[in-house]
């Protein structure tokens, strides 16, 4: 198989009837996004993962979801350890929505803040909030309470 | 700018030119400060004060601010005596306090509890310290007593001691680059400032030199800030007592300053500064602890509204 083959062959996997494929997943960040969806326990329906595909800009991975679209938080999580995904809709085996997900401004709720001493990793009532910046592909969280700030293994931070 | 009702959390959210009215409207109530002049300026306004860890020169000077302007200052008192220790949670008290008050002053263990605190109160919120977070009013009062004692724009000064753990050290480089000061720091390897602020001062076109030694240090500059270098960073005591006298500040190591070098120091002192240095015209750390009085009454003054 060659990278250039349509998706559908590409993904080594049957089309999905309604659901959603995530394509252009960061190569190893596929584990992640599910436990982002809280796959399997938050669905019975039908999970495929491709690891290590071969794109057009080399390894990627690519998860498809039976039955299932995705909500704007559970995007902008995906957008913090896979900042090229696309998400693509599946209504009737047509692809009816298809867009690159967006690194958003601010994240709340999303991440937990590597301080132990932070205000927000404390028993107050309080959301972790955090300002995103992205140089050269690389996706720094600044916490807005204490100014520390996460760039290494974000995944492992998620909420 | 508009001061009334506004959050003093971070020195990040402050301009040159509101750091310099800030600073300037401190100088007009100097002479309020020495109790030369009589104010009323905060008469009918309650301060809170809410230290959740042991402070004096911030709470006390506080206090004296509030009432060298006629104001009235509650204070939280001992936390064992109040609602915390019941499993009260900061934002609650937050919630209450405010009802109580037209501005709180909040010390707090934890970092980023000033903001959050902001983010709940409808009255100010001064940060008195968050952690190992900031300390704005101590920034403020270090800036005044360069401007007072030396001069700000252009400023060659050391910084010595712990820049590592410092928070009032990373504060006041932070403003310092405003002012396009020189900066050397002094400290041992295990206490330098940590790369990601140095960075930050180099993009701004700020000069900065490092160095461990004090005698190389001091010959060129014209405020000299020590700071102190907490024992418990050393697992070894020998270590410390080593590092601790290479910093020590003696008159002996003041014979080739400039005469007109101002040592400053946050205080608390341990041993860093030799006490025979205190009547040299250089030592203005006393000073510096009362500016945090017209400093403190200039930021009362402007988040109540009295003052524009």
């Amino acid at each position: 198989m060659t990278p250039n083959t349509t998706p559908k062959r590409e993904l080594r996997v049957r089309p999905i009837e309604n659901g959603t494929v995530i394509d252009h997943i960061t190569a190893g960040q596929s584990l992640n996004v599910l436990r982002i969806l809280g796959i399997p326990d938050s669905s019975e329906d039908v999970v495929s993962v491709v690891i290590n595909a071969l794109g057009k800009h080399g390894k990627k991975d690519v998860v498809k979801i039976e039955n299932r679209e995705l909500n704007v938080r559970e995007v902008d999580k995906i957008s913090l350890i896979a900042p090229n995904a696309v998400i693509n809709i599946i209504r009737n085996f047509d692809v009816f929505e298809k867009k690159q997900v967006v690194i958003p401004e601010h994240a709340e709720g999303v991440v937990r803040c590597i301080n132990p001493n932070c205000i927000s990793n404390s028993s107050e009532p309080v959301t972790s909030k955090f300002t995103i910046t992205s140089v050269g592909g690389r996706i720094s969280l600044r916490c807005e309470y204490c100014e520390r700030v996460i760039s290494e293994n974000i995944a492992t931070h998620l909420l | 700018m508009t001061f009334k009702d506004l959050h003093i959390i971070s020195m990040k959210d402050f301009s040159r030119d509101t750091i310099d009215h800030i600073l300037n409207t401190a100088e007009k109530l100097e002479p309020v400060a020495r109790g030369v002049e009589k104010s009323d300026l905060l008469d009918g306004k309650v301060l809170s004060l809410l230290f959740f860890e042991p402070s004096t020169r911030t709470r006390m000077s506080f206090e004296t601010a509030m009432i060298r302007l006629g104001g009235r200052v509650l204070n939280l008192g001992s936390v064992e005596a109040s609602s915390i220790a019941k499993g009260e949670t900061l934002a609650d008290t937050i919630r209450v306090v405010e009802g109580y008050s037209d501005a709180i002053v909040l010390r707090h263990p934890k970092e980023g509890s000033a903001r959050m605190a902001s983010e709940l109160a409808s009255v100010p919120i001064i940060n008195g310290g968050d952690g190992a977070g900031h300390h704005p009013t101590q920034t403020f009062l270090d800036l005044y007593t360069i401007r007072r004692e030396s001069h700000l724009d252009g400023v060659k000064i050391a910084l010595a001691g712990d820049l590592k753990y410092g928070r009032t050290v990373h504060s006041l480089c932070y403003a310092l680059s405003l002012y396009n000061a020189e900066i050397t720091l002094v400290s041992p390897k295990e206490l330098r400032l940590p790369d990601e602020i140095i960075g930050d001062l180099k993009r701004r076109n700020i000069k900065v030199k490092q160095t461990d030694s004090i005698e190389e240090a001091i010959s060129d500059v014209e405020v000299l800030y020590v700071t102190r270098i907490q024992k418990e960073r050393f697992p070894d005591p020998a270590e410390y007592n080593k590092v601790a006298s290479s910093l020590l500040i003696t008159p002996a190591l003041l014979e080739n300053a400039d005469p007109k070098l101002k040592i400053m120091h946050p205080l608390p002192r341990v041993n860093e500064i030799d006490p025979r240095v205190d009547e040299s015209d250089h030592a203005c750390y006393f000073n510096q602890s009362f500016y945090g009085v017209p400093v403190r009454m200039a930021l009362l003054s402007l988040v109540m509204g009295a003052l524009e």
